[in-house]
């Protein structure tokens, strides 16, 4: 293997850690977003923002990693990519600038339901504009040259609409269990409920998405049904089906912390479904990682800012969550 | 509406829209995050509750100012691949790992102690909490470290080699990095920040003292202190200012000389001698199609004293350009006086404040504190205007000389970017609007004793301080 091939593995994985860092942490945070109009208006609402509030602006962050790591690591798919899926993009940044800035303005303002409604409306469109997103990838883009070659509605399907739901539905699972963990009285209660329901709704958009996707085309089939490929991809239902029993169990105990993990793990494993389905494709069957990889020295040189400050940052994100954590009342930081 | 206008010049009023729009956060929260890091810093030695109050007073500003700043800058994460993605590709490996870097130590340090800034003072005590505050200070000034190595980079392009897809590569990062127009827009891009955040802080100031002149009452504490401290930026640092921007733009003129032929409105070359120097034309009405300054209000041979600190010296104009690679005169020649003009005011108000200073009239000098409230967002004005001199002037290139904007865009549809464009304005003038309105609103209380903080969820403290809800001008223009 050429030592830029390997660079490029490094960097796949760095931007697919990258890519679930921020599912891991904004994901409970525009979670909690859709699930607004479920919480009672006042209390309820002011301590879900409070368990957030100090940190959802790190955890937007990791998105801008993943959108910049694309660009710098892998330039040509990120020029390929973004203009393909341009509209569900644009979308998703708007519904982040409505939510982004709902979470000062509800402490400024005397109309709150308009910010209120903002926060939830920009969680809900980002959240489905980036499952879109991750839809029309996968569903494969059409490429002419060093660009896109496809029309401007190519990303919008059945499928792509699919997987705009299922990220929704699995975000709002996220927030649930972040509520269940940091919060505590009725709205501990509600968040027990809303898990439920949302863990039944992402269930079933891990099946649909599962048994949609080997379809899209007969590569993704033979990875997952074909020998070699089904050695790997077998194991992944299987610890699905082992998780969502856990979580049942977890749920019926009101354990406080551990849905939140078992959610997050479920988050992993679709994860590594979607890594078995695309390897090593940033286009599906057009621009391969290695392909799209910028030259070695950039890619290196990026490599040690990672090396350098990715632990540095891991660690005082944690000092920060450190910090506010515990159970949240309503009364907010002060 | 909008048949008249190609896909490319959809995309590049997005990117011109997008791009303006987002910098007037940083421009205030650079220099407000570096004022809250002394405010706090005097608290902490001086222990006087004032310094407190004032960084109590400007935190909450600061917190809404970075929030918009945060939504407007992921955008701008996006719109090199939606709307530039030829450039992504080719200039993606040369400017690309300097965003990431950007990322890696500026944007997750700020993020990161941004929360214990706002909100952890009584959570983790004094001491880390300066600490937290001094973090995002360096983390904006990081940031637009690497910010500006981009710009610069495209501006002034060194230590690169192109391959064989066409793309850009570097050959030497620290070329790529201090490339020769950096450390000159470095200082003045931060030098801005610093003088918008004292524009901003001195008209708060100029308003409470005179609106308390008006009711007769003696102005808090906290407000002489805070147009005080802004009268000290202006005078010190306008000057500086304008000696940085004077070797900015002579840097300017040693490696983009058409830029300069533009700011300067000089369409021909002058040949030098004794009676061959270049004027300088202090207005004009620039006419790009026939190639000549209209109606030139001008001081003849100033131009060549000023740009090359010699009567004599000779200047070509744009004539020495092929016309392909002119960029539009109207547009930089105007916005380059406006971003003077508004530097030679501060400069006045500077100096006047010292004056005031001098004879004691510091808080009482009515006249001083008018101006002072009309030059409050002039900073912004003169920042943007600065940025269209810089990128404007920069055309028809996106990396100077080498790559083409028209080479650059995506392969586009004209209504998918008509429409997008038309959601940012509208979202951004609703949203950005209604923020501005609670800064606004924000300002013009003044700063007393027991300032609260920000305050998260708790909404309803809140809203009991602003008694009259039907006030609420920004909410109503959201409706």
């Amino acid at each position: 293997m050429a030592p830029n091939d390997t660079l490029s593995l490094v960097w796949a994985g760095i931007i697919a850690l990258a890519v679930f860092g921020y599912v891991v942490m904004d994901g409970f945070d525009l979670g909690i977003g859709i699930l607004f109009p479920w919480l009672e208006k006042g209390e309820q609402r002011n301590t879900a923002i409070n368990t957030i509030a100090p940190v959802w602006d790190g955890n937007e962050t990791w998105l801008v990693l993943g959108g910049g790591g694309l660009f710098a690591a892998f330039p040509l798919a990120y020029a390929v990519l973004m203009p393909a899926v341009y509209t569900p993009i644009i979308a998703m940044l708007l519904g982040l600038v409505f939510r982004g800035v709902a979470f000062e303005y509800r402490t400024r303002t005397t109309r709150l339901w308009i910010w209120d409604r903002a926060f939830a409306f920009g969680s809900m469109m980002a959240a489905f504009s980036q499952g879109v997103i991750l839809g029309a990838i996968l569903q494969g883009v059409t490429v002419s040259g060093r660009g896109y070659g496809g029309g401007w509605w190519d990303w919008f399907s059945p499928f792509s609409v699919l997987t705009g739901l299922s990220v929704m539905a699995g975000y709002a699972l996220l927030g649930a269990c972040w509520l269940i963990y940091r919060t505590e009285n009725s709205l501990q209660d509600q968040a027990f409920a809303l898990a439920k329901l949302t863990g039944v709704a992402t269930l079933v958009a891990v099946v649909a998405v599962s048994l949609a996707t080997p379809f899209l085309n007969h590569d993704y089939f033979s990875r997952w049904f074909e020998t070699p490929g089904i050695y790997l991809s077998a194991p992944v239902p299987i610890l699905v089906g082992v998780t969502a029993l856990l979580f049942v169990r977890a749920l019926r105990l009101r354990a406080q912390v551990q849905p939140f993990l078992l959610a997050l793990a479920l988050f992993l494993l679709s994860f590594i479904g979607l890594g078995i389905s695309m390897f090593p494709w940033l286009v599906p069957g057009e621009v391969s990682i290695f392909e799209a990889a910028a030259p070695e020295n950039s890619q290196f040189f990026m490599l040690i800012g990672v090396g350098i400050m990715l632990p540095i940052i891991i660690g005082y994100t944690g000092y920060a969550y450190w910090v506010f954590r515990g159970k949240v009342g309503h009364e907010g930081y002060h | 509406m909008f048949d008249a206008f190609s896909a490319l010049t959809l995309a590049r009023m997005q990117f011109a829209f997008t791009i303006s729009f987002h910098f007037i956060f940083p421009a205030f929260s650079i220099g407000l995050a570096s004022y809250l890091a002394v405010l706090e810093g005097l608290w902490l030695r001086t222990g006087r509750d004032v310094y407190l109050q004032l960084f109590k007073y400007w935190l909450k500003i600061f917190a809404i100012t970075f929030g918009m700043g945060v939504v407007s800058g992921i955008v701008m994460a996006y719109q090199f691949g939606t709307n530039w993605a030829v450039f992504s590709d080719k200039a993606g490996p040369v400017i690309g790992p300097l965003m990431a870097y950007e990322v890696l130590t500026a944007f997750f340090l700020e993020a990161g102690f941004l929360g214990v800034m706002l909100f952890g003072l009584e959570k983790v005590g004094k001491k880390l909490h300066f600490a937290a505050t001094c973090m995002v200070a360096t983390g904006t000034a990081i940031s637009a470290f690497w910010i500006i190595a981009v710009n610069s980079w495209m501006q002034t392009p060194q230590g690169y080699g192109i391959n064989a897809q066409g793309q850009f590569f570097a050959t030497s990062w620290l070329e790529v990095i201090f490339n020769p127009s950096m450390p000159y827009r470095l200082v003045h891009v931060l030098l801005a920040a610093y003088l918008t955040t004292a524009m901003v802080v001195g008209g708060a100031g100029a308003w409470h003292l005179l609106k308390d002149r008006r009711a007769g009452k003696t102005p808090r504490e906290g407000t002489r202190i805070m147009f005080s401290m802004a009268m000290w930026m202006a005078a010190l640092v306008a000057p500086l200012q304008i000696v940085a921007g004077h070797e900015h733009g002579t840097n300017t003129l040693e490696y983009q000389p058409a830029k300069i032929s533009a700011m300067e409105g000089h369409y021909k070359s002058y040949p030098g001698g004794p009676d061959g120097g270049a004027p300088l034309i202090l207005f004009g009405i620039p006419d790009d199609k026939a190639q000549v300054m209209r109606y030139p209000v001008e001081i003849p041979r100033i131009g060549s004293v000023i740009l090359k600190s010699d009567i004599e010296a000779p200047m070509a104009g744009l004539d020495q350009v092929p016309p392909e690679n002119r960029a539009p005169v109207g547009i930089v020649f105007w916005s380059f006086r406006i971003m003077v003009g508004i530097g030679m005011l501060m400069l006045l108000m500077g100096g006047w404040s010292l004056w005031a200073r001098y004879r004691n009239t510091l808080h009482s000098d009515a006249w001083l504190h008018r101006l002072a409230l009309v030059m409050g967002p002039t900073g912004f004005v003169a920042v943007l205007a600065g940025w269209i001199t810089t990128e404007v002037g920069r055309q028809p290139f996106t990396v100077f000389g080498l790559l083409r904007t028209a080479e650059s865009a995506s392969p586009l549809a004209a209504p998918a970017v008509a429409a997008s464009l038309i959601a940012f304005v509208v979202v951004y003038f609703a949203v950005f609007g209604v923020g501005t309105w609670f800064i606004i609103k924000l300002m013009g209380h003044e700063p007393t004793p027991g300032e609260e903080g920000p305050t998260r969820g708790d909404v309803t403290r809140t809203a009991s301080l602003t008694p009259v809800p039907a006030l609420d001008a920004g909410a109503a223009l959201a409706e």
